[in-house]
């Protein structure tokens, strides 16, 4: 039995429990055509009748005016003000902060941004932190939602209350007993603090009850049918995982992704605590420390960098993005 | 497991009977073996820190000598400490700011863009960019917008429009309002994501309905859109409670909690409790107080969520 033929893949696309969020990208709404009770969205307050009246056509059009000046100045504004800084001397900044390069473009800045307060080494660090959060996250969320929707030993029950209980739990009452835990690891002792090992970030982001709960939401709604075939043929408990689960799972595995990458790039507090060797700190705790002893315009070409990858991710996977977002919401509601 | 499936019946039969022998044959084995990675991270990094919190808000702990009980010392210790009151009074101020501006903003943006037939996509992308921005970038560069001199980038926009240049962050009076703008400009976009997602969910029924009824655009607004998101409204209210009662980051990159302590947090305080204190990490204060606001808010989200329930179902 291979598992290409007993997983059809349109009936896994089905399968996705909740609806993608928003109808947002044009492209989110040619492929989610096929689904046709999403694709009538377009009812809303304002009707067709409505849109025929002169006086709603020049509101709408101003809606229109309105939606793109904001959005535009608030979205894109300080990015593109950014972006431009980056390149400006210091004193063209700090004088005449929206003239354009008054006195030419100093594209030195990334370049000694890059090299001299060492941005290449944090965003390296900032890469390998965000690459172990994401495959530790992956990792328990996909076993442990497996086991819990599709294995369901006699424990499940209360492991799932137990996981599901740690939501409720403002992150800040972790705060001090986690750091200590990292200090002092059980089982290990005081000599093997895990202290500037980046362990100590990729292991407490992995205990997020919330993507487990996504995930075991999403394998609730996969078809049984396929599950108990698949059984039938005698697939063992790690084949059935990794050939047909996880497979049928594509979409749910990149809203985990995102939330995982995302939130390792964004993270602060944690990593300032735990990693306490400049030589191992990613770059949201390097640039407030290099702030005092850095140009101002050094400094804005290193926010620049800082801000490249997030951006770029976000419109590659665009789709991915918006829908996790919605989904956040839809979970949460 | 499978109950449904042929295959089922012996194996139940087998687990019911629950020696180790049998639970080894039906597979136990490799059940326990999913289960483990989720069981351990949680273990550790989870079920223990927060038992050992409450633990820890009763004992002195230093880290070179057993901790030892104190009772409510610790306790008594925190709510004794005059920067309390500043605290929770800076960070309820700033829980009331962001509800007021932060609010209402991603409601209405939303709202507007689910009305407009194109450029949805675009307007989305663009809402959510600041979210994508990191956090510290965000702040920092904000930093730089709230130069407080006249040619300051904020300065120089409110020069074009007349106002006079204000003090940003450099003033006791506008450093809180300063701190709550950057936080909604950075969230407004994940809600309005949310809100919109919520309003594809409202029936279109409804809407032919109250056209039936002759109800005008802003009769349907008020009385079809709005009472549809509800729900999501509430959920959202009190998740951004949740989140401003723990801000942290504004205040320590902006102001480190000034000028005059105008812009201390309570989560600023814990934090300076455990680990910005000269005599050694006074943990067993910043466990306290951490208990006694995660109590604060369990309570409050409890409170709320048999109010909202009462209002939803009635």
């Amino acid at each position: 039995m291979t598992a290409d033929t007993v997983t059809p893949a349109p009936s896994a696309a089905a399968a996705a429990p909740p609806p993608p969020g928003p109808a947002s990208s044009r492209r989110a709404v040619r492929t989610m055509r096929r689904r046709p009770s999403l694709t009538d969205s377009d009812r809303s307050i304002v009707s067709d009748a409505d849109r025929r009246q002169p006086r709603v056509r020049r509101a709408m059009a101003g809606v229109h005016v309105f939606l793109a000046v904001t959005l535009v100045l608030a979205g894109l504004g300080p990015l593109l003000w950014l972006a431009k800084a980056a390149v400006t001397p210091t004193q063209d900044t700090l004088r005449q902060p929206f003239a354009l390069w008054p006195n030419g473009i100093d594209w030195a800045n990334l370049s000694t941004a890059w090299n001299d307060i060492h941005i290449d080494q944090y965003f390296f660090n900032t890469i390998v932190i965000a690459a172990g959060a994401w495959a530790f996250q992956l990792l328990v969320a996909t076993t442990g939602a497996y086991t819990l929707s599709v294995l369901r030993p006699r424990y499940a029950r209360v492991l799932n209350g137990l996981v599901l209980a740690t939501l409720f739990i403002p992150s800040v009452v972790l705060l001090v007993p986690l750091y200590l835990t990292i200090v002092d690891p059980p089982f290990l002792g005081r000599d093997h603090s895990l202290l500037n090992n980046y362990l100590a970030v990729w292991l407490p982001m992995a205990a997020n009850a919330f993507n487990i709960l996504l995930v075991k939401r999403f394998f609730d709604g996969l078809p049984r049918e396929v599950i108990e075939a698949a059984q039938t043929d005698g697939a063992g408990p790690f084949r059935l995982f990794w050939s047909i689960i996880l497979p049928m799972s594509r979409p749910i595995l990149g809203v985990v992704s995102v939330f995982a990458i995302i939130a390792a790039w964004k993270d602060f507090l944690w990593p300032l605590l735990v990693l306490p060797d400049p030589a191992v700190q990613p770059l949201s705790v390097r640039l407030p420390a290099v702030q005092s002893q850095t140009e101002l315009d050094v400094f804005l070409a290193a926010l620049a960098i800082a801000t490249i990858i997030p951006i770029a991710m976000f419109l590659i996977f665009q789709r991915v993005f918006l829908r996790s977002a919605g989904l956040g919401g839809a979970v949460k509601g | 497991m499978t109950t449904t499936s042929p295959a089922a019946p012996p194996e139940r039969a087998a687990r019911r009977r629950g020696t180790p022998a049998t639970w080894l044959r039906s597979g136990g084995l490799s059940r326990l073996a999913f289960a483990l990675p989720m069981i351990l991270v949680f273990l550790v990094f989870s079920w223990t820190p927060i038992v050992r919190s409450v633990v820890m808000s009763f004992q002195e702990t230093n880290l070179l000598t057993p901790a030892t009980w104190v009772g409510i010392d610790n306790f008594v210790a925190v709510l004794n400490d005059p920067l309390l009151g500043t605290a929770v009074r800076n960070t309820l101020y700033f829980a009331a700011l962001a509800l007021v501006m932060g609010f209402p903003i991603p409601i209405l943006m939303a709202v507007l863009m689910s009305e407009v037939r194109r450029g949805k996509g675009v307007y989305s992308a663009l809402a959510y960019l600041p979210v994508v921005v990191p956090p510290v970038v965000a702040v920092l560069l904000w930093k730089v917008f709230y130069d407080a001199s006249p040619s300051g980038v904020f300065n120089t926009v409110l020069g074009a429009v007349g106002i006079s240049p204000q003090p940003w962050l450099q003033s006791p009076d506008t450093a809180m309002p300063s701190l709550v703008i950057e936080a909604t400009w950075a969230a407004a976009g994940g809600s309005i994501i949310i809100y919109l997602a919520a309003l594809l969910s409202v029936p279109p029924e409804l809407y032919d309905a109250a056209e039936v009824d002759g109800a005008s655009i802003w009769r349907k607004a008020w009385h079809v859109t709005l009472p549809q998101l509800r729900n999501v409204i509430f959920v959202m209210l009190i998740l951004q409670i949740l989140a401003t009662a723990q801000i942290f980051l504004e205040p320590f990159l902006f102001t480190g909690g000034g000028p005059n302590n105008a812009t201390v947090t309570v989560l600023l305080l814990i934090y300076r409790y455990a680990f910005q204190n000269s005599l050694g990490g006074n943990y067993g204060m910043a466990t306290a107080l951490s208990v006694m606001l995660a109590m604060f808010l369990a309570v409050l989200s409890w409170v709320y969520f048999r109010l909202t329930n009462r209002w939803s179902t009635s």
